[in-house]
């Protein structure tokens, strides 16, 4: 679809909402919203796409309480501001709409969160994507690296770029859209892409010259991937055909930062398919990288345990290899870091641990 | 430990003589010395707090005797030894004779109350005289008296006073006569003491801001080594009821008891002995007890043995003896516990203050007691910690051995959850927004041990405290009730009367269409009909109350509306309304409201005249004939009322109960 045919549809999607709420007033009504369930109880695989979508629980939000009247007068109200900025062709940060709120008296947000949600839900409710809405989050997505041309929408037009000729060590900062019309995915010879969680490990592989050396293209994930971070990935994985692997921490968390690359997050789960790659392939830190590496560690935290012990029950997670991980890791009690690879050496990582990996994964 | 007649154990020559020789020599005070912890001297913090605790105590019971307002000045200095402070505790009570003056602070066991039976707060004559010793022997500084009795000619005496710790004698030095400028009575103690400041929950703020809590009638004034002074006013000009002395009751009296009273009395006989030494013996009474025991009624008492005691003691057990009388107690009163608190804790804007509870007076083994307590809720008091305890025993604060307390089992035993306070499992001490208060009055409170720290257990007046707690803890959830129905009620005028409105606007402008007609969305939202009650004091003594009942719901509904009035107060006001059905002879109120119609509202109002009219609570409004699901701002009637509620049929509606929206799970499962 072309952006302006997006947009419309956008305008239109959220005029209907608002819509269907006067209608239940002017009916005499209880204004209700029904919306899918997100929570990991109502995560479903779609066997179409191979990825996690919301299944078919719903919960409702009615006006009965002051929370949900509250939830739906702020819907009308951010469905009128996106209108505007369609009409206007304006965009705005995700935390300048939650301080644009300042203005609509009972409608106003309390905290970014409930604004965030509130954007999700009407991605939902709209069946429009937030970047179809103008909206961006704060931060742009994370860094590309490695020999791959690029075209980006830039304040003089489109211009090209090489990921590794035209960029310094930190590599090419990934815009918060990057759907076709503003970002073109070029030629390259790359062979894989390595998504890795810490700026410190990317830091490490573009120092010891690893893309170069084994072609391949290095994304800076930083924590829990950004919505444009992941759509790029799964554009190099469905337009290059370039396989795609994940390196982490060895930690509760990090299982989590792969399950939303490789099966999608739930909190946009409505999404999944734009977002997810579901050949994604875990290098590491495995649990029993720990023990065959030797590695240093930390002890797991009660948090730690908790969110092990809760991934034991996410639908995601019911697999041979992350059932025995996650129950291997609660039985050592351990946990590592990439960087712990150090132990070794700063070569070990490029020239021992990670050709060892590739190479079982038959990559290199 | 009677030492009056003194042998010459030295003569002899084995061990046991010349160990009989060192014993001689052990005297009360030496004792003492040696166990400075049975008396509560046992860390540096506490020390100077018993000091202080004992000789206002004292003070406090002199002034109440004599029938002055208490006025209390307490100074802690810091001195230039290291942990050693000058204390100086001044008050307005009558003052003590010159002669009497080294042997009170000088001599321990040294008092008129040790044989009294009355409801005071030093029992021993323990206290002020170890203080000093305490003192003494801790800095090796005599303290010193400054003391005046009433009476325009009389002059004020001071002195410095040291105890001989092997005789038990009060040492007097610098005894002078001099002019006291301003005072016309009142005593002055000072003396210096190793010690430890603190601050916090055993501090000497914390024990003389809560003994200005149970004694309203007292004004305290602390200066702290900071030199910061605190005041606590009085609240009250209202002195405490002088406590009687009664007689010792014969139950629950031990064989040596018995035996030291049979030597130390004046009576000729052992039967007037009985009768006259004692409360609740009579002629009849004496007898049988005699009779039972084996023992002449004629007997010298002081020829009584101790197997006489013994059988008199078995005979008492076995005789019915009236419970001693409950007159002697002065318990502070609901009304007093009330202004205490509110007097002292303002500070802490509590939300609440539950209506005290004073126990009818029990006596149990010949020992009358009664149990007060209190709640203070809400406001400033942190919510997330246990609550606060505040333990009295005879109007003074206990502020250790909180665990070892019969108050705080007590207090463990009830189960706050059912009154609104967090308690795991139903049992210890709640957690919550909670000041408790409980005192304790006795002629002779069972202490765990000399330093008076903790009331000792027993099953009658540990389920006394949980009676009161009970009590107390009732007025407090029912408040607890009201504001929760408050709260809901406001969350429902929230939504009709901002909310929905704001949407309808919001969404009409944006579409560019009408604005809706709201009011079948609200009625469908409100689902009640709303019971507003309100009250306009008019003068003195004229308190107008209404209710206005609106109809928040899609039909016609029909309705009893119940109160319980001052029956001496309601006039025609009341009778002439249409609504009224009848009133019963408790002042039960019964009126009928027929065919409300949706959207539809109607007011009853009447009049309350006289002196109870203010203390109607007009929030204290029942329902009848309606599921009371449906109603807001009045509760079903209760059953134990004992009147007819109107009964209707409802065809009903199915109500829709108040479901809250499922809750969205949100995970830490963040994608930016």
């Amino acid at each position: 679809m072309a952006t302006n045919e997006r947009q419309r549809t956008a305008t239109d999607n959220l005029t209907s909402v608002v819509r269907d709420i006067y209608d239940q007033l002017n009916g005499g009504n209880i204004p209700a919203m029904e919306l899918p369930l997100r929570s990991k109880k109502n995560i479903e695989f779609d066997a179409q796409h191979n990825v996690w979508k919301y299944g078919d629980l719903q919960t409702s939000r009615t006006s009965k309480t002051v929370q949900g009247a509250q939830m739906m007068l702020r819907t009308i109200y951010t469905a009128d501001f996106i209108n505007e900025m369609i009409r206007d062709n304006k965009s705005s940060t995700l935390r300048e709409m939650y301080y644009i709120s300042e203005g609509w008296e009972r409608a106003k947000f309390n905290s970014q969160d409930e604004s965030n949600l509130l954007a999700e839900d009407l991605e939902i409710i709209s069946k429009c994507m937030r970047e179809d809405f103008k909206l961006r989050p704060e931060e742009s997505g994370a860094h590309i690296y490695g020999n791959l041309d690029i075209s980006t929408l830039t304040k003089k037009g489109m211009k090209k770029f090489n990921c590794m000729d035209d960029v310094a060590e930190t590599g090419f900062a990934v815009p918060y859209n990057v759907e076709k019309e503003n970002f073109g995915v070029g030629d390259t010879d790359a062979k894989f892409v390595m998504a890795i969680e810490t700026g410190g490990m990317f830091a490490r592989l573009v120092e010891n010259g690893f893309p170069e050396r084994h072609g391949a293209i290095l994304v800076h994930l930083s924590g829990q991937p950004a919505r444009s971070t992941r759509r790029l990935i799964k554009r190099l994985n469905e337009e290059k055909g370039l396989p795609v692997t994940v390196f982490t921490d060895g930690d509760p968390w990090s299982f989590r930062i792969f399950a939303s690359v490789a099966y999608g997050a739930i909190k946009t789960a409505h999404i999944s398919e734009y977002l997810a790659t579901p050949t994604a392939q875990f290098i590491g830190i495995t649990a029993s990288d720990i023990l065959n590496y030797d590695l240093p560690t930390d002890k797991l935290s009660d948090k730690d345990i908790g969110a092990l012990e809760a991934e034991l029950t996410d639908p995601r997670f019911k697999d041979g290899f992350w059932v025995g991980e996650i129950q291997a890791m609660l039985e050592m009690k351990k946990k590592s870091e990439q960087q712990a690879l150090a132990k070794y050496g700063l070569d070990y990582v490029t020239d021992t641990y990670l050709p060892e990996k590739l190479t079982e994964m038959g990559l290199l | 430990m009677r030492s009056e007649k003194i042998e010459d154990f030295t003569s002899g020559s084995t061990n046991a003589h010349r160990m009989a020789a060192k014993q001689q020599e052990i005297s009360v005070t030496e004792f003492f010395e040696k166990n400075k912890h049975i008396l509560g001297f046992d860390s540096r913090s506490k020390s100077l707090l018993m000091g202080i605790k004992e000789a206002v105590d004292n003070a406090l019971d002199a002034c109440e005797e004599a029938g002055f307002l208490p006025e209390i000045k307490v100074r802690v200095e810091r001195l230039r030894e290291e942990e050693e402070y000058k204390i100086t505790v001044e008050d307005n009570g009558p003052g003590i004779l010159h002669k009497m003056m080294p042997n009170v602070f000088g001599r321990l066991l040294y008092g008129s109350r040790f044989h009294a039976l009355r409801q005071s707060r030093g029992q021993q004559g323990i206290g002020i005289s170890a203080t000093v010793m305490y003192g003494n022997i801790s800095t090796g500084k005599p303290a010193h008296i400054e003391s005046k009795i009433e009476g325009a000619d009389e002059v004020a005496w001071k002195m410095d006073i040291t105890i001989d710790t092997k005789t038990n004698r009060p040492i007097v030095t610098n005894d002078a006569a001099f002019t006291w400028e301003g005072k016309d009575h009142g005593t002055k103690v000072e003396y210096s003491t190793k010690g430890r400041y603190i601050t916090g929950k055993q501090s000497v703020f914390e024990y003389l801001r809560n003994t200005a809590i149970v004694n309203p009638h007292a004004r305290i004034e602390f200066q702290d080594p900071e030199g910061k002074r605190y005041i606590f006013e009085r609240a009250t000009e209202q002195l405490p009821p002088k406590s009687k002395e009664i007689k010792p009751h014969p139950e629950g009296m031990e064989i040596g008891d018995l035996m030291k009273y049979a030597q130390n009395t004046q009576q000729k006989t052992v039967s007037a002995f009985l009768k006259n030494d004692f409360s609740r013996i009579t002629d009849r009474i004496a007898e049988d007890i005699l009779t039972r025991a084996a023992v002449s009624p004629s007997a010298k008492p002081s020829s009584l043995t101790r197997d006489n005691c013994k059988a008199m003691i078995e005979a008492i057990a076995q005789v019915k003896i009236m419970a001693p009388p409950t007159d002697c107690l002065s318990p502070i009163g609901d009304t007093l516990i009330k202004k205490g608190l509110m007097h002292i804790l303002d500070g802490m804007r509590p939300d609440y203050y539950a209506t005290p509870v004073t126990r009818p007076p029990k006596a149990v083994n010949g020992n009358p007691f009664v149990v007060e307590a209190g709640i203070v809720y809400g406001g400033e008091i942190p919510s997330d910690e246990q609550v606060t305890i505040l333990r009295f025993a005879n109007r003074v604060p206990l502020l250790y051995q909180q665990g070892a307390c019969a108050i705080t089992k007590a207090i463990s035993e009830v189960d706050w959850r059912r009154y609104g306070l967090e308690q795991r499992g139903g049992k210890g001490i709640p957690f919550g927004p909670a000041i408790i208060l409980v005192h304790v009055a006795s002629t002779k409170v069972p202490f765990t041990s000399e330093g008076k720290e903790a009331v000792a257990s027993f099953a009658e007046l540990q389920s006394e405290i949980e009676q009161a707690l009970r009590l107390c803890a009732r007025n407090l959830k029912s408040h607890l009730n009201k504001m929760e129905r408050k709260s809901k009620t406001s969350a429902k005028f929230e939504i009709v009367q901002e909310l929905i409105p704001a949407m309808a606007k919001k969404a009409s402008s944006m579409l560019d269409m009408p604005m809706p007609d709201l009011s079948r969305t609200i009625s469908k939202i409100m689902n009640v009909v709303w019971v507003d009650s309100g009250t306009k004091k008019e003068g003195q003594k004229t308190l107008i109350v209404s209710y206005t009942l609106y109809n928040y719901t899609t039909k016609e509904r029909t309705l009893g509306l119940h109160a319980h009035l001052p029956k001496e107060c309601v006039n025609l006001t009341l009778f002439t309304n249409p609504h009224f059905i009848g009133m019963n002879d408790d002042g039960k109120v019964t009126w009928e409201i027929r065919g409300l119609q949706p959207s539809a509202s109607l007011k009853i109002s009447f009049e309350l005249k006289g002196e109870m009219a203010d203390t109607y609570d007009a929030d204290d409004v029942y329902v009848s004939g309606i599921n009371p699901v449906l109603v807001m701002g009045a509760e079903a009637l209760p059953g134990d009322w004992g009147i007819k509620g109107l009964e209707i049929t409802e065809s009903d509606d199915g109500v829709p109960a108040d479901e809250d929206e499922s809750v969205e799970e949100v995970e830490d499962l963040g994608d930016e």
